[in-house]
């Protein structure tokens, strides 16, 4: 009878609690507060905060062999199923247009690349991180979180929670973050620099750019292939015009159902012990020096590129290189109204913040390619 | 007479003056939508409202004069 009651006793959930389990609720209680009330990035914020809620309850086996998240974990994350249709959904998303009106926006996608190499050397400098858990932490950097996650599980599982809530986190602070930098790297006459009107691309050349970009892009970057290769097709879906049902399925009904397996697998890998560590501390901290440096990548390479050019940039939109899509838009649309009311930098902003998608996903293969 | 074009494609959401009205250059004629983010079309010069070729709900792209000033 002692014997039964203590098993049914030792069986008890409460019974295993431990200070780690609690402080990690309230981590997922800090990203609840965030989703709902602040509503930073609340589609993602919300199942990754359940998911650490979930996954710290003893007893459970929901991250053992064969438990729940373990299966959304294992066959969707470290197997880079969802981060590829992800980006299908989010190639059904994009307009190319402004890249394709002026292709040199992608050089500034590409510069904000920068912050992704700078947090990288910057991480592997403090001695705290080995070249994977650097890889990943640089990623943040490009303000992508399907990239991010599919980075980290190729290169480092046991970081993925912290790198994947850093990421989301700070695309959420990018109106708090770009401003300050942006401010101090360019004059009050650079950032009221009119833009004319943009042209509009023909439909035959939105057609041919998912494909002449995915030759390039693939071709260069092999390893970029499982994101590029989904973002391209899902494109030319929207572009096409001709399988509406498949675009509407990939970025809405499909989008959505991988959005909640994403959020909750991911959430499930932090864990006390993989969470509660000084790395973490660390990964947040690279992390703002990752979007600083990525957003200062932007504008010099813009204020570089107009001492050379005859058709000058408004060297705000540099900023938006940051990926962020459309925020970082959107911060750079209102920085450059408030220098001159009658500067519309919106959709000459998005060519780099498209390019920035790409430019992150092209390094995070860079990435693969360098260190597996 | 000076034509004001819509500097994107967006939705009006509304059309801040109407014919007759005197603006100074920086005053708002018209807010649009796009990307989710309201964008207002400021006046370029001091004038009279002369025309307003669109209503809330249509849709504009920078071909479509919104607003025309003299």
């Amino acid at each position: 009878m002692n014997q039964l009651m203590t098993e049914i006793i030792d069986g008890l959930g409460v019974m295993h609690l431990t200070p780690g389990n609690v402080a990690m609720w309230l981590i997922a209680f800090v990203l609840f507060y965030l989703a709902i009330k602040k509503g930073v990035e609340p589609l993602l914020l919300l199942p990754i905060g359940f998911g650490v809620f979930a996954a710290n309850f003893p007893l459970t086996g929901l991250l053992e062999e064969g438990g729940l998240f373990y299966i959304f974990y294992h066959y969707g994350i470290e197997n880079e199923l969802i981060p590829p249709l992800i980006f299908l959904g989010l190639g059904a998303m994009t307009d190319f247009g402004p890249v394709i009106a002026n292709p040199k926006t992608l050089l500034l996608g590409a510069a904000a690349q920068l912050g992704v190499y700078a947090a990288f050397f910057g991480a592997l400098f403090t001695g705290l991180f080995n070249v994977k858990e650097a890889a990943c932490i640089g990623i943040i950097g490009g303000a992508d979180g399907p990239t991010s996650i599919f980075l980290s599980a190729n290169l480092a599982p046991h970081m993925m929670g912290a790198v994947s809530v850093a990421a989301y986190s700070y695309m959420a602070l990018v109106p708090i973050i770009i401003p300050p930098i942006a401010k101090a790297l360019t004059t009050k006459q650079e950032r009221a620099m009119p833009m004319g009107m943009m042209r509009m691309p023909s439909k035959t050349e939105k057609i041919v750019f998912p494909v002449l970009a995915s030759i390039v892009i693939i071709l260069l970057v092999p390893k970029s292939a499982p994101l590029i290769a989904m973002f391209m097709v899902g494109n030319l879906f929207m572009e096409s015009a001709v399988v509406d049902r498949l675009t509407d399925v990939a970025r809405n009904a499909l989008m959505n159902i991988v959005t909640i397996l994403l959020g909750l697998g991911v959430g499930s890998t932090m864990t006390a012990d993989s969470f509660l560590n000084s790395k973490t501390i660390g990964v947040f901290i690279m992390g703002v020096v990752a979007f600083a440096f990525a957003t200062a990548g932007g504008v010099l390479l813009a204020k570089l590129m107009n001492l050379f050019t005859k058709n000058k940039v408004n060297p705000l939109i540099g900023a938006a290189g940051v990926s962020a899509v459309p925020m970082a838009a959107r911060v750079v649309h209102n920085m450059g109204t408030e220098a001159n009311p009658q500067n519309y930098l919106l959709m000459h902003a998005m060519g780099p913040n498209v390019a920035g998608v790409i430019g992150t996903a092209v390094a995070a293969g860079a990435f693969i390619t360098a260190i597996l | 007479m000076t034509q004001v074009n819509a500097p994107m494609v967006g939705k009006v959401l509304s059309v801040d003056v109407k014919v007759g009205d005197q603006v100074k250059k920086n005053d708002v004629l018209v807010t649009l939508e796009a990307m989710k983010m309201q964008i207002k079309v400021y006046a370029p010069a001091d004038g009279e409202v002369a025309e307003v070729n669109c209503n809330a709900g249509d849709v504009v792209s920078t071909d479509t004069v919104v607003v025309a000033l003299k």
